[in-house]
């Protein structure tokens, strides 16, 4: 039995290039799906990722009590001070939030790009921050470095330009990287500079502090809700990022699914007719094969093996045009909680291809197993007939 | 037999075939719409977004505040019919996840430059006579349970109180309603007057909304705006609200477009696949149409029955996934809803899909229609 199932099997295989022009329906079709999929799934992927490599957590952020983003909160002098003194603190860095319009590169309608004052402390902070070109601004100019996905999305930023935000002009002496994460969708000057660039006063919009262990975080939530001095809340940075992340990456891959599944569907139906056309073609050899005693389990074998492989080629293509496509491509969309431009860029990972794989060999069983039971259902007779 | 039915019993030849084609189309079709649902949804902007309304921003961003002040130099600027002001209140109501804009605005002003909104004349009274009034659209007072006369509790992100408490409560005095309810923007209203009181910051607005009586005039009115406070301390950007709402659709632009970019290349991928399909069920007829001609059918008609044929199954594929569409619209609606953008069918989507059908159908049908058409007999019949 399994000699009959591996010769017939084999047979049809060397056989499918004399079927190639309708062979390739399938691999189209499926290729298309899980082409389509995985670069949907990429795209959510990459955007949770620029959010979930935010942050550290041994770094805490405080904002104004009942803020939950950076660019609603406010901070004076004295509450600042307080904090940045409090036990188990190691660094403090006062940072200002603000956004401006920038024109995008790809529509070049203004978008709204944060541009953020940082402290020395915060670069001290902030370890996973590199300069990848260029230099870092001297303290005191109006000087700027901007973050890589700031530099891909928006027309002008590039190292040497100069940039107009608000009533001032600013120099691009720099390009960081943040490893992957969302300050890479940023502008950083000199925080004094622009304190003063952006009319700000004393205060600051938020507090960046590194602190001596990640449990010291909530604790020193509590301090500052018993503080009767200070209305602020105090969250960890890498919780605090993780809310920003907000339902949008969840929507997209939910929208992923929705799409890959409609067209799923369709693909199914291109490759049922395809396999029906199959197996149609060889009635006469498998009613040859039937009549001279081969069982019919070899015959559902075979044809299944045909649209098992010609899916996985499919699937594979599918993958493959997915990963040289879209893996590393930068996009940037409005985020709701900052309200200001993320880039990120898709993330064409393993998992997501091998679950397109999984999808490619679903849809190719679903595609053969009608057509193989009919193969073998054929009544030996009437088909040798060719009818 | 007639040619209708005649073509429909071709059809059910091999049914499985047929079928198994017509939801291909089906499904290629209803892709289709929903995407170009998609495309407008991200590049049409707001429909009900007027050419005849300016909004007057800060030039640099639209966080900026404005000054007051600013709103009695703009009402004298020639051409322009009124003026009022918003301002962005953010803050929650119970929990984060319960969002819906706050603005603080001058009542009487307010639904005077929005005539699209809708309000009992008592109601606005009672909004503009009461100081922490409120006024809330009928749809949201639904979906929070709020009645007239309940007191709505939102919390501050933005906008503490003068005292640092950050517990605003508003009286809601009553509802309002839109003439048409697509692509409104649901805002919870409540007086500017109590808004400036309770922060104790006076003299503050977010953006001013310009009417115009001439909208021909909206470039050279904005220009004339700008103009004013180019060298003052709060430079203005002024745009018509259709503009304005189209460059903050943009800004969630490249999701849609990239989504968009992808998806219509699966939609051809499909259409490609099952005219190949469709292509070899005509081949495979070709001694068929022999003998049909044999029986004294003319080349003419030969021809037509193939073309219609085609037309028939895409046609019809076509229409059933249009129809399948509009089942589907509210499933996708819901997954949009964060955005806040309105998810609806168009008229112009569902005829550009039919006409695609029908061009799908002359494609697939014609060459095979056309290779019907010159079939000799004799040599058809000895290709069998």
């Amino acid at each position: 039995m399994l000699g009959q199932i591996v010769r017939i099997t084999l047979l049809n295989l060397r056989n499918l290039p004399s079927r190639l022009g309708s062979s390739s329906v399938i691999v189209v079709g499926i290729g298309g799906v899980v082409g389509v999929m995985v670069a949907i799934l990429a795209m959510a992927t990459g955007f949770a990722a620029t959010f979930e490599s935010a942050g550290a957590p041994d770094r805490a952020i405080v904002l104004r009590g009942g803020s939950d983003s950076e660019l609603s909160s406010g901070i004076g002098q004295d509450a600042l001070g307080i904090v940045a003194s409090m036990e188990g603190v190691l660094l403090a860095s006062r940072e200002l939030y603000t956004v401006a319009d920038v024109p995008k590169r790809s529509s070049g309608t203004d978008a709204n790009l944060i541009v953020r004052g940082v402290t020395g402390a915060g670069f001290e902070m902030r370890d996973e921050v590199r300069i990848v070109a260029g230099r870092t601004f001297t303290p005191g100019k109006g000087e700027l470095i901007a973050g890589r996905g700031a530099s891909v999305e928006f027309a002008g930023i590039d190292l040497g330009s100069t940039v107009k935000l608000r009533q001032t002009e600013w120099t691009i002496v720099g390009i960081f990287e943040a490893g992957g994460s969302a300050y890479e969708s940023e502008l950083w000057v000199d925080f004094p500079v622009a304190q003063s660039a952006f009319r700000w006063g004393g205060g600051a919009s938020s507090l960046r502090l590194l602190v001596d262990s990640p449990e010291r975080v909530a604790e020193l939530g509590e301090r500052v809700d018993a503080d009767p001095r200070l209305d602020l809340a105090v969250f960890g940075e890498k919780e605090f990022f993780n809310r920003q992340k907000g339902d949008l990456a969840d929507t997209i891959e939910m929208f992923g699914y929705l799409v890959a599944a409609i067209m799923a569907v369709g693909a199914a139906f291109a490759a049922l007719n395809t396999m029906y056309a199959a197996v149609v073609s060889r009635t006469v050899e498998i009613a040859t094969l039937r009549a001279l005693g081969f069982g019919a389990l070899p015959v559902v074998v075979s044809v299944m093996a045909e649209a098992l492989a010609l899916a996985v080629f499919g699937g594979a293509l599918g993958a493959a045009v997915a990963y040289f496509g879209f893996n590393g491509f930068t996009v940037s969309t409005l985020s709701d909680a900052s309200f200001s431009q993320i880039a990120f860029d898709f993330a064409v990972t393993t998992e997501l291809m091998a679950t397109g794989l999984v999808w490619a060999l679903l849809l190719g069983a679903v595609g053969g197993l009608f057509p193989a039971v009919r193969a073998a259902l054929l009544p030996i007779t009437l088909a040798l007939r060719g009818e | 037999m007639s040619p209708v039915g005649f073509v429909w019993a071709n059809l059910h030849r091999r049914p499985v075939r047929t079928y198994l084609t017509l939801c291909s189309v089906l499904i290629a079709f209803s892709l289709f719409v929903l995407l170009r649902t998609l495309a407008v949804v991200f590049v049409g902007g707001n429909d009900l977004a007027s050419g005849s309304r300016l909004v007057v921003s800060g030039k640099y961003s639209i966080i900026d505040s404005l000054p007051i002040s600013q709103q009695r130099a703009i009402a004298q600027v020639d051409g322009v019919d009124a003026v009022t002001h918003q301002t962005w209140f953010g803050g929650n109501y119970q929990d984060p996840r319960n969002f819906f804009p706050k603005y603080p605005v001058e009542p009487r002003a307010h639904f005077d430059m929005y005539p699209e909104s809708v309000i009992a004349p008592e109601v606005l009274e009672a909004f503009a006579r009461t100081r922490t009034g409120a006024v809330a659209p009928a749809e949201l007072a639904a979906k929070f349970g709020w009645e007239a006369g309940d007191k709505i509790p939102i919390e501050a992100d933005i906008w503490p109180m003068r005292d640092g408490n950050r517990r605003w409560e508003f009286d809601l005095v009553g509802t309002y309603t839109f003439k048409d309810e697509d692509g409104a923007q649901p805002v919870f209203l409540f007086n500017h007057d109590y808004f400036a009181e309770a922060t104790g910051i006076r003299g503050i607005v977010g953006w001013y909304m310009v009417r115009i009586a001439e909208p021909q005039r909206a470039g050279e009115i904005a220009k004339a705006i700008d103009a004013l406070f180019e060298h003052s301390m709060n430079p203005t950007k002024t745009a018509t609200e259709d503009e304005y709402s189209r460059a903050f659709a943009q800004q969630v632009g490249d999701l849609g477009l990239m989504a968009n970019s992808i998806l219509s290349a699966v939609f051809f991928t499909i259409l490609l696949l099952t005219a190949v399909v469709m292509h070899r069920a005509f081949r495979e007829r070709v001694p068929e149409l022999a003998v049909l001609k044999t029986l004294g059918f003319s080349d003419g008609r030969v021809a037509l029955l193939v073309l219609g044929e085609s037309l028939l199954l895409c046609l019809f594929g076509g229409l059933l996934g249009i129809c399948s569409a509009f089942v589907l619209t509210p499933v996708v609606a819901l997954f949009l809803e964060f955005l806040r953008l309105d998810f609806e069918l168009h008229w112009p989507t569902v005829g550009s899909g039919l006409g695609i059908a029908l061009a799908l159908g002359l494609v697939v049908g014609v060459p095979p229609a056309v290779a019907a058409r010159r079939l000799t007999i004799a040599e058809a019949l000895r290709r069998n």
